[in-house]
């Protein structure tokens, strides 16, 4: 195993992150900051309670997770492609490096990203809403499975475009959507058993739902679907990524 | 004990998905420690064959060993071997010199060498940049960094894919005496240039690639001699119309207008050019002035790449 590569490459990304920590850090956590302003103290005061849960509390887990999915995407998905479009791919394709340790430098580094700041998203909350985790283990590890499973799809995604709009593509089209339809701001009971049923085919419910119940121990979904369902998508990514080494496509000709 | 052979190279195949072969049934071996030059027109397979080499290019068909190790089943130690400078400048426009020639050293797998980058970029004299953002870097400046990244890790072998592309001379010049200095420090070169000078300057063997086929590999010095011509030029004090027939048998044509006699001759061959001079005197001709030229790496190459 290049633990050494694998160092390196998550150094530089790490690195990149500090050197724009503006556009990576302050920005997100600012558009959570306005999240909850205006959906958990302007309007959540007016809200009625869901499970008990205050509606401003009731929403913290599901900002955190829109914010970690679409920073995991954007994050590994610009970190993969820009030494593409730069050119400097070349480097790492004649590297000594394995699939797994690109990956794991790429992925691993986007993920801590998304960690820190759903993280400091959830500090951030603290000050605006009531807030308790009755299983943080639970909610540390929903935390970092979410962003390592998303990273590996703005991996895919970063291989995948062929220009600056399409890596913009999945996350504006699909990403968010489905985010905003995964229960973020709501509970998927509160839907008319049709919907309900159209939004069990949403991964992100079970990943909302699982990371609310390490909160307020009440989720969409069981625990055991919510982690069984994440680790399906993992799978899935991960296949696809050996894919995309083995045969070389977009990367090498 | 050191292998003697840097690469070996063997029946390497690379077709693309639209059909062009960029490299057809490729066959060669480069010695450890020397300096080889690789020529050959645009598109004619130099830098695929270089990628294909390092792993960026998958190949349709072929094997090719670095320092003995499979490129492909023994992949990391192959490439741990190799240093490349690819012929874009493709650098990271935000990083410092002294970050991204330690990044590269990192993906080797190399331990965190201060002294051996510091040495690295006093030896290109990019000592002084350091600190300096790459973009804010001129052509020139880049390319050295280029060349720092592809040292970082202290390869046995290094590429270098037109490595005066957008160089002014004299930092082209500089750059050679570099090479060389590397070469005597037992790294292996292979070099592609356009520069035919460049070649003929530095490379001990040369191959000529065209169109995905290599045409020849050779010593540089016996390929010039196989192939090139020496001439000797007598510029005459009087015009004359034709080779007088006092001098019949011997390689002599006339050049412009009759004012030159040109005595041409395989530059392996040992020719007594004594005999010559007497048969000039004898047929009344007297130069005023002599001189020789030879053909050049230039010349042969047009000469070969053209003829196929």
């Amino acid at each position: 195993m290049n633990f050494r590569g694998i160092e390196a490459i998550y150094n530089f990304e790490m690195g990149r992150t500090f050197r724009t920590l503006g556009q990576s850090i302050a920005s997100p956590v600012l558009s959570t900051v306005l999240y909850f302003i205006v959906f958990g103290s302007a309007i959540g005061s007016r809200m009625e309670a869901i499970d008990d849960v205050p509606y401003g509390a009731f929403i913290v887990p599901g900002l955190i997770m829109l914010t970690v999915l679409s920073q995991s995407v954007s994050n590994a998905s610009f970190g993969i492609y820009f030494p593409r479009f730069t050119g400097t791919i070349y480097e790492i394709l004649s590297a000594p490096l394995s699939v797994v340790e690109v990956v794991i430098g790429y992925v691993g580094a986007a993920a801590t990203k998304s960690v820190i700041i759903g993280v400091i998203v959830l500090i951030t909350a603290a000050f605006f809403v009531p807030l308790r985790v009755a299983h943080p283990f639970w909610m540390l590890l929903f935390l970092i499975m979410t962003s390592v499973t998303f990273s590996l799809l703005g991996f895919i995604i970063g291989i995948w475009a062929d220009g600056f709009e399409k890596l913009q593509l999945i996350p504006l089209l699909v990403i968010t959507p489905l985010t905003f339809l995964g229960g973020s701001f709501y509970s998927i009971n509160l839907l008319p058993p049709f919907w309900q049923t159209i939004s069990l085919a949403n991964p992100v419910v079970y990943l909302v739902s699982g990371f609310r119940w390490s909160f307020y121990e009440r989720g969409d979904v069981s625990l055991t679907t919510s982690v069984v369902m994440i680790c399906v998508f993992t799978l899935i990514c991960s296949a696809i990524i050996g894919w995309i080494f083995k045969t070389g496509y977009r990367l090498k000709k | 004990m050191p292998i003697e052979t840097a690469i070996e190279i063997r029946a390497l195949k690379k077709i693309y998905q639209n059909g062009f072969i960029a490299l057809d049934d490729i066959n060669l071996e480069i010695k450890r420690g020397e300096i080889f030059a690789l020529l050959g027109p645009n598109g004619a397979g130099k830098t695929t064959l270089i990628n294909t080499v390092c792993g960026i290019v998958q190949p349709t068909g072929g094997h090719v060993t670095v320092s003995g190790f499979d490129n492909v089943t023994q992949y990391r130690q192959a490439r741990a071997a190799i240093g490349l400078v690819p012929q874009e400048l493709t650098t990271d426009a935000f990083e410092s010199v002294w970050n991204t020639v330690t990044f590269s050293r990192g993906l080797f797998g190399k331990p965190r060498s201060p002294s051996y980058i510091t040495d690295t970029l006093k030896r290109l004299t990019l000592w002084d940049k350091r600190d300096e953002e790459i973009r804010n870097l001129s052509g020139g400046m880049k390319r050295r960094v280029m060349i720092a990244k592809a040292l970082s890790h202290e390869p046995e072998i290094l590429f270098l894919d037109e490595p005066s592309a957008g160089v002014d001379v004299e930092l082209r010049k500089s750059m050679w005496a570099q090479v060389r200095a590397l070469r005597d420090t037992g790294v292996t070169i292979i070099l592609t240039t356009h520069y035919i000078e460049e070649a003929q300057e530095m490379a001990d063997r040369v191959g000529i690639i065209n169109k995905g086929k290599l045409i020849l590999t050779e010593d540089k010095q016996t390929l010039m001699q196989k192939m090139g011509k020496r001439q000797i030029i007598f510029v005459l004090r009087d015009h004359i119309n034709s080779i007088p027939q006092t001098l019949a048998g011997l390689p002599l044509t006339l050049e412009d207008e009759g004012s030159k006699i040109i005595f041409t001759c395989d530059a392996t061959l040992d020719n007594d050019i004594s005999e010559t001079l007497d048969r000039l005197k004898e047929s009344g001709i007297r130069p005023k002035d002599i001189y020789s030229r030879e053909s050049s790496l230039e010349e042969i190459f047009v000469g070969l790449v053209g003829a196929v």
